[in-house]
């Protein structure tokens, strides 16, 4: 599966989300869980917006010396033995890759959870290449059994899927016998992969900083899995996106903080693994070769230009955990493996406006993205600039934002949408605002406004708006998804 | 044996000129940053606090936590490892565990109780690995103790196999008090100490929090996933 995925139109895939009733259930109760769990964990430090600005500083300063940073990097690797290869595209990358698998007569490859190696599909060429491509991340690993379901989120790839669905397809595929329960689910996968990790002979990891002084690299995950993938296999290859390098570890451990907070509120996950080289002479784990993959496709091209900053980006999903979009449509609606705000800025930059013209419409601009970014990238700024060149480009918007809308199915009945797309409403909105209803509104509210008229914004800010979300929607009966 | 780089200079030539500049040839000064909220993370808590805030944190990591002099630490590890269902134990080769009083344990209550304790044997290195795979135990040292997050750091090398903290069922760390410091901010500050002294760091270091763990399936966490299914710190008091 490369970035793309599915074939439908943007239109089709919105409709198919939105009758997926219990991906929608899943999706607004991931988000729940998710959002209220970062918003602790950012609350708890005290001085979240100083870590945001130091996250963003750090990362700024990183892209503007990019080129110095990856020399250093790669100087680095090779004095401890690795090999590098700087790829400019994915087919450079996925031949490099390719040619080690054949020199090496691989036959079964594990792999931890990175988003690169989708981006570039290298699971087929491998696949291709007649090796058994193992996923070992407990989401991914549930999609690839069942024939590579795509992802529908960048931290929980399988959250569009029940636990039943989960039986089933182990069920079918894997010969399983037990329950539904969760824990007998992850065991059963425990025991299946545990099998792959002592038998494969390359292990395939992304990498979520590069340490520039050190030539280490470091993987953050809550399973362990990429402590088997890199400790057994005799060959590792980590495949690196060319923005995601820090200068030394005192860099690493801020950001390792901001992601591990933003992405699921833990303080650290499980497992922080910093792996340097390959094995040291006469250890008896850790790979004896390592090669590192650093991969630009397309990424340079966004350097220099208005879209720059979206490269500060650590993969944390806390925008795609506060959309209000993303809630309503589900992960899938997007057609690439970055859905979300995070998605519908970088595919279109990755993939191509041809491709995904549609995404910067997806979105209410409501800033909440924005807010809660650990390393403060202007998201709903980043989708109003899409919407500017698109329209340059084509002489009007691909998509009315009224038939958008509709197919969102948000046309009659979903006040929620807006009551907290006001961090700039309440004092802006004003003037517009007869009594409770706006009944026309400034920029990209207008063409909604079209539509119907909205309740107003109420006073109340994203974050106190999250925290009281639950009680609200009960009050509302969340009519939003029923009422349509 | 020195590895090599391939497509580097076409492919940084592009990055300097998308920046509108030449290469940069010049060591580029590692900036004094404007912010630095992680140095206010438990500032000035002492030994004593950190240890309230790591006792505080097993609990939210499903991590069992004990406390005990260096003269009591066979008689509480045996607890553990019984608690745990028993052996097989694995343990690195390392004189720490003799210096802190646990030979004759190892040596001869174990095995005498039918608790084989394997070693770590980087010359048995297939050997090794499977015997740490069909372990009901591992016992290990943490280098670095981050109170903040309840975190034990532990660092590789050929006497100390990454696989030991992995692939046993229950994962235990000897947790000596003096190892621990208010976050990761100070095990990041050391780490490159030991880079600049020593021109490199040990080719694995791993935070280990608490077990392994997955919320993949509906957002329902499971403890026990690739990695161990329990996990115990034992802080030891006067070391
Ligand atoms: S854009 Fe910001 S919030 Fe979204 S995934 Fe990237 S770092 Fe996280």
């Amino acid at each position: 599966m490369a970035m793309k995925i599915g074939s439908n139109e943007f239109n089709e895939r919105v409709g198919q989300g939105i009758d997926d009733a219990f991906m929608r259930g899943a999706v607004s109760g991931a988000q729940d869980s998710m959002g209220v769990r970062r918003s602790n964990a950012a609350e708890e430090l005290g001085n979240w917006e100083d870590w945001r600005s130091h996250g963003e500083e750090i990362r700024q300063h990183v892209l503007e010396h990019l080129d110095y940073y990856l020399e250093q990097l790669s100087k680095n690797v090779a004095e401890l033995g690795g090999h590098v290869f700087f790829a400019e595209t994915k087919e450079e990358a996925n031949e490099y890759i390719r040619g080690i698998a054949q020199k090496k007569q691989a036959k079964k490859i594990v792999k931890a959870k990175s988003m690169v190696t989708e981006e570039i599909g290298l699971n087929a060429v491998l696949e291709e290449e007649g090796c058994k491509v193992i996923e070992t991340d407990l989401g991914e690993y549930i999609l690839q059994v069942d024939d590579h379901d795509p992802p529908s989120h960048i931290v929980v790839p399988a959250l569009h899927k029940n636990k039943e669905q989960i039986r089933d397809v182990f069920k079918e595929k894997l010969g399983y016998k037990k329950t539904s329960k969760p824990e007998e689910l992850a065991l059963h996968a425990r025991e299946m992969l545990r099998e792959e990790y002592m038998t494969a002979d390359i292990g395939i990891t992304g990498c979520n900083f590069a340490v520039a002084e050190s030539g280490s690299i470091s993987l953050v995950t809550n399973e362990g899995n990429a402590d088997l993938v890199t400790a057994l296999p005799k060959t590792q290859i980590t495949v690196m996106g060319m923005e995601r390098i820090v200068p030394t570890f005192e860099e690493m451990e801020v950001l390792v903080s901001l992601l591990t907070r933003s992405a699921v509120g833990q303080k650290l996950t499980s497992y922080i693994s910093v792996l340097t080289g390959p094995r040291e002479a006469q250890d008896a784990d850790g790979p004896e070769e390592f090669h590192l993959v650093i991969v630009d496709n397309g990424r340079s091209d966004i350097l220099g230009g208005e879209f720059q900053s979206i490269l500060q980006c650590i993969r944390c999903a806390a925008c795609i955990n506060v959309c209000p979009v993303y809630r309503h449509i589900g992960g899938h609606s997007y057609g690439s493996i970055y859905s979300g705000p995070i998605g519908a800025v970088l595919s279109p930059l990755l993939g191509g406006y041809d491709e995904y013209k549609e995404l910067p419409y997806a979105s209410t601009l409501c800033g909440a993205c924005t807010e809660v970014c650990p390393v403060k990238i202007p998201l709903h700024d980043l989708l109003h600039k899409h919407r500017e060149v698109i329209v340059e480009k084509e002489g009007k918007a691909p998509i009315s934002e009224k038939l958008l809308m509709k197919s969102f199915g948000i046309g009659a009945a979903s006040p929620m949408l807006y009551k907290f797309g006001t961090k700039f409403a309440p004092t802006a909105l004003n003037p517009y605002t007869n009594g409770e209803s706006i009944s026309k509104g400034p920029g990209p509210m207008k063409a909604w406004t079209d539509i119907r008229e909205f309740p107003a914004p109420n006073k109340e800010r994203f974050r106190d708006w999250f925290k009281n979300r639950k009680k609200e929607e009960n009050a509302h009966g969340r009519d939003d998804s029923e009422s349509r | 044996m020195a590895g090599t780089i391939q497509n580097q200079d076409k492919f940084l030539n592009k990055i300097a000129s998308r920046l509108g500049r030449e290469r940069i040839s010049s060591p580029v000064e590692r900036p004094d940053w404007k912010y630095r909220p992680q140095d206010e993370v438990l500032k000035n808590a002492s030994q004593d606090e950190l240890v309230d805030v790591l006792k505080k944190q097993c609990a939210n990591i499903h991590t069992d936590f004990y406390e005990t002099e260096k003269k009591d630490l066979p008689e509480v590890l045996e607890q553990i490892v019984s608690s745990y269902g028993g052996g097989p134990v694995i343990t690195w080769k390392d004189d720490r565990y003799a210096q802190w009083g646990l030979e004759s344990l190892f040596k001869k209550e174990w095995p005498k109780n039918n608790i084989e304790v394997r070693e770590w044997d980087f010359e048995n290195g297939e050997e090794s690995i499977i015997k740490a795979e069909s372990a009901n135990a591992a016992i290990t040292i943490s280098e670095i103790t981050l109170a903040e997050s309840g975190t034990t750091v532990l660092f590789s090398d050929k006497d100390k196999g990454r696989m030991v903290s992995f692939l046993p069922a229950t994962y235990i760390a000897l947790v000596p008090k003096s190892s621990l410091v208010p976050r990761i901010t100070q095990a990041a500050q050391k780490m490159r100490e030991m880079q600049q002294e020593t021109g490199r760091v040990p080719s694995c270091i791993n935070f280990i929090t608490g077990p392994s763990n997955s919320a993949d399936i509906e957002l329902n966490l499971v403890v026990g996933v690739h990695g161990p299914i329990k996990a115990s710190y034992i802080l030891i008091n006067d070391l």
